[in-house]
């Protein structure tokens, strides 16, 4: 991903939060014993492992990539995925919670809570246990959810990978707390301070690859809740007299094809989707089905362990 | 507003709001990313449903919700983090630390002040200069900040009256003029209704000043990093393979470019930079903030922790020194006590040794101190486990800035900001005389050791010693006890029973068995030592394996009921107060060499367990 001749020169703000995530990024290689790098294969993660392929040159991070995969990722992210971990040349770890696989959890008939709780939140907690992670990179912005506004760069996780909003660890300068002890961990979000029109102007300066479900282009859709839900596979029932339409759509946010909402766009270049962003008026996650659940939803799910 | 494509010089700024939710603090921020167009649809609409639900301002949409994040502060009404927010105009990206204002939040004001490079200081319009105006003031000073601006808000309830407002800006003026400020901005604003935020109110004609957004867009708080001396804290050391070993890292200060020489800080080293490299390819030159690779033209001793430097502009290397101190723990800071601090890419023990004073946050005046509590700011000497590069707070964060963590549960206890190097430090160096502790114990045929018996009040601990000496002694070693109430009758007889006065007891104690060690004697101390924190200081101060802990440990109803020297029966009478057990707490130890229980067994049949450990252990009783 990383061009070998240098790239134009970034604007002062990008710069200057390359070289912050660069140092966050570098921090936990040299304070812990054994990291991990999530990554969910959408435009954030892509800038994430960018900038840790930067961290290190001319070597390779020193740590693996981690996808928890809840097997309803839209097809394209999954083929994306593994040939953007083969160009890199880094180990790629992907995790399902095969317990949650053979009780049937699925996002259409066991709803989003159960589903993202079960296939998500659950499965990362049995990959970071299996492996003994003791520190994980996520690629969350403070600017996507208020509750993540107050997320601290180094994020303190107890036994149990639990998350006490009200017990975290004041972060002054860049003098990061690393100590933890058996059975703590970190998450650590590079990112925090980027917004998505950081990440997107990004994209376009290094010439990133990314998913080509961000781009338009006609897809067969459902109308559903008020929102385009992509008809990905046939796993995905049709309601007595539905059918799927062909819609120049695209997505904003990634992730589980039933519970992420597509918008209608011609937006079809970097530079499109870009003019786009800037007169959206919606944000970024309104199309995302779990966070709709109930007032301060993301807070619970984080103090459950989620991302 | 609506931020066109980012050009190719725009900045990124960072700064924090400082008042109370009474100022109208949220309000403001909400009011900036309103007016930035940066409330989308779907969020306004949760807004327009919580302020219903939480809302202060009736059927208006309360623009505070926008900012208060956690379920936990709505309910309460209250800002008790520090949440970040995110903006930008055509001319600059805004990231806003939004802290709270009341004075049990301080820590959170500093932590949202430390990153920043401007403060907005909220003033009621009328209310004026309050205790809580010069507070702000002062942590942002202290914390670094030399930009300011004076937010005089709710303008709209003193019918936009110029005489208030220029009585508020002559007193803030008058007030913070000892406080080092480069530039002070006063504009009179009202942020629930927009005036001089981002458009120029018509209600303040009077007024000819820039709007808030229009000085942010054009202050200039460059602190010219680059102009500075050349600090590079090495991070990580990079080597992908036997033919590249690179320092990575973010320069500090200064500039660097290939062919420069530099030394290593602490250890004068000299050497050159061979390359500065990046993903992007090689760099003919570099400067404070990027992060980059130096490859060095000689094989020199660096490792994470370092800091290169030119001979020139060496810091400071020091192990005792004098900062400020901010206190972010609900348990007390106390002097002796060791904690671990991070200063750079160094974890080192660091303790306070003497708090010069304490600063009232809200008088600026300094009073005497012997702890300091949650949130209380003093300014102390610290003695460190090594010696550091140091550079004064104010010339350089990055080798003046420093946490301190607490041993025990790894919270984030104190942020430090260093003044200045203590001379003592560099002028006391150690004698090395060539008969050492080897030597010594050689002589005796002595394997010296500190046996440190803990328990309450009691216990047994002086008895299951004394029991144990005799027995050494007559085996022909070298023993010393060294016991509370003795040691209490001489050494520290000035010393009472408070927790600050235990630290320094046991500090005193701990040095003397150092003494004894170093002399070649088996030393046997009996202290109650309630606090883990103690026993690890004694700990740390000797060589592992010299430091054996001996848990006595006997029920607090056994000593209550056997109380030979009737100290329970008063201290329950009240007569004797910090009397652990009673009002002031044991800390148990957790891995302690040797556990005792003593409950049904004699003095002789302990003694007898901690001796036959001591056999087990290879010293021959």
């Amino acid at each position: 991903m990383t061009s070998p001749m240098p790239t134009t020169k970034l604007p002062p703000h990008l710069a200057r939060l390359e070289a912050e995530s660069i140092a966050i990024i570098r921090e936990v290689a040299a304070s812990f014993r054994k990291p991990v790098m999530l990554y969910s294969i959408g435009k954030d993660s892509g800038v994430m492992l960018h900038l840790a392929l930067k961290a290190f040159a001319p070597g390779k991070p020193p740590f693996p990539l981690m996808h928890i995969d809840t097997t309803w990722k839209f097809r394209e992210m999954i083929a994306f995925r593994d040939a953007i971990a083969k160009q890199v040349g880094m180990e790629l770890l992907v995790h399902t919670n095969q317990d949650g696989l053979a009780r049937g959890i699925n996002p259409i008939a066991s709803g989003s809570a159960l589903h993202t709780q079960v296939m998500k939140t659950e499965a990362l907690k049995q990959a970071l246990d299996l492996h003994g992670f003791d520190a994980a990179f996520g690629g969350a912005r403070r600017d996507e959810e208020k509750s993540r506004a107050k997320e601290r760069i180094f994020s303190f996780r107890g036994p149990g990978h639990s998350w006490d909003p009200r017990a975290q660890r004041p972060e002054l300068w860049n003098l990061f707390n690393t100590r933890i002890r058996d059975g703590e961990s970190i998450r650590v979000f590079p990112l925090s301070n980027w917004t998505e029109h950081d990440v997107w102007d990004y994209v376009l300066a290094e010439d990133l690859p990314v998913v080509p479900l961000y781009f338009a282009k006609p897809r067969p859709v459902v109308k559903r809740a008020g929102t385009w839900i992509m008809v990905d596979d046939a796993r995905l029932p049709l309601e007595p007299g539905e059918t799927p339409e062909m819609r120049m759509v695209r997505f904003r946010t990634l992730g589980c094809y039933p519970l992420s909402g597509a918008v209608e766009s011609t937006a079809a270049t970097l530079p499109e989707i870009i003019a786009e962003m800037r007169a959206a008026k919606t944000s970024e996650r309104q199309g995302r089905l779990i966070d709709s659940d109930e007032e301060a939803s993301m807070e619970k799910k984080k103090r459950e362990g989620y991302f | 507003m609506t931020a066109q494509h980012a050009p190719a010089q725009h900045e990124l700024l960072r700064f924090l709001t400082c008042g109370s939710v009474d100022d109208g603090k949220s309000t403001l921020i909400g009011r900036l990313l309103y007016d930035s167009q940066l409330i989308f649809e779907d969020t306004l609409a949760a807004i327009a449903r919580d302020s219903r639900k939480h809302g202060t301002t009736g059927e208006d949409i309360d623009l505070a919700l926008l900012v208060d994040g956690l379920e936990a502060e709505r309910q309460q009404g209250i800002t008790i983090d520090v949440a970040y927010r995110f903006f930008a105009t055509p001319r600059r990206s805004f990231i806003v630390a939004d802290t709270p204002g009341h004075e049990q939040y301080t820590r959170n004001m500093a932590t949202g002040a430390s990153g920043a490079s401007l403060a907005v200081i909220l003033i009621d319009a009328r209310k004026g200069v309050l205790t809580q105006t010069r507070r702000h003031s002062y942590i942002c000073s202290l914390l670094g900040i030399r930009d300011i601006v004076v937010a005089v808000n709710k303008i709209d309830l003193v019918n936009f009256s110029e005489e208030t407002f220029d009585r508020i800006v002559g007193d803030y003026v008058t007030f913070a003029a000892g406080l080092g400020f480069r530039s002070v901005m006063p504009i009179p604003m009202s942020a629930r209704f927009g005036d001089n935020v981002t458009i120029r109110s018509g209600n303040t004609p009077w007024y000819h000043g820039p709007t808030l957004v229009q000085h942010l867009e054009e202050v200039d708080v460059s602190q010219d990093l680059g102009a500075r001396p050349f600090r590079f804290p090495v991070q990580w050391v990079n080597r992908p393979n036997l033919d590249f070993r690179g320092f990575a890292g973010t320069i500090a200060s200064g500039r660097i470019a290939p062919g420069d020489q530099v030394v290593v800080a602490a250890s004068g080293k000299p050497t050159r930079i061979a390359r500065i490299v990046t993903a992007d390819g090689d760099l003919d030159a570099a400067e404070a903030g990027q992060a980059v690779t130096l490859t060095l033209t000689d094989e020199v001793d660096v490792a994470r922790g370092d800091v290169l430097v030119r001979a020139a502009e060496r810091p400071a290397v020091a192990d005792q020194f004098a900062g400020h101190l901010l206190w972010m723990d609900e348990e007390a800071m106390l002097p002796g006590r060791s904690y671990l601090m991070r200063i750079g890419n160094i974890w080192t023990p660091c303790s306070v040794t003497s708090i010069r004073h304490r600063v009232d946050v809200n008088t600026l005046e300094e009073h005497a101190a012997r702890r300091l509590s949650l949130n209380e700011i003093g300014f102390c000497n610290f003695s460190a486990g090594q010696a550091v590069p140091l550079d004064p707070y104010a010339e350089n964060r990055a080798t003046g800035a420093f946490i301190l963590v607490d041993r025990f549960t790894n919270r984030t206890a104190g942020a430090g900001m260093v003044a200045f190097p203590l001379r003592r430090a560099s002028n006391i160096h150690h004698e090395h005389f060539t008969v050492d502790k080897a030597a010594r114990a050689a002589l005796t045929g002595n394997r010296p050791m500190v046996l440190w018996f803990t328990g309450l009040s009691g216990s047994g601990k002086s008895t299951i010693a004394n029991i144990v000496e005799q027995a050494l002694h007559q085996a022909g070693r070298a023993t010393y006890a060294l016991d509370g109430d003795n040691i209490r009758h001489g050494l520290c007889r000035d010393l009472g029973f408070t927790a600050e006065d235990r630290v320094e007891n046991i500090r005193r104690v701990g040095e003397v068995a150092k003494l004894m060690l170093d002399a070649g004697m088996v030393v046997l101390c009996s202290f109650i030592s309630p606090f883990r924190a103690e026993r690890r200081m004694v700990r740390d101060l000797l060589a592992p394996g010299d430091f054996v802990e001996v848990f006595v440990d006997t029920p607090i109803e056994a000593c209550i009921a056997r109380d030979p020297k009737g100290l329970y029966a008063r201290a329950q009478a009240g007569e004797i107060r910090n009397f652990t057990g009673i009002d002031s707490p044991y800390e148990p130890p957790e891995n302690a060499e040797l556990h005792i229980p003593t409950a049904g067994r004699t003095p002789e049949d302990c003694a007898a367990e901690v001796l036959d450990r001591l056999r087990a252990a290879g010293v021959a009783v």
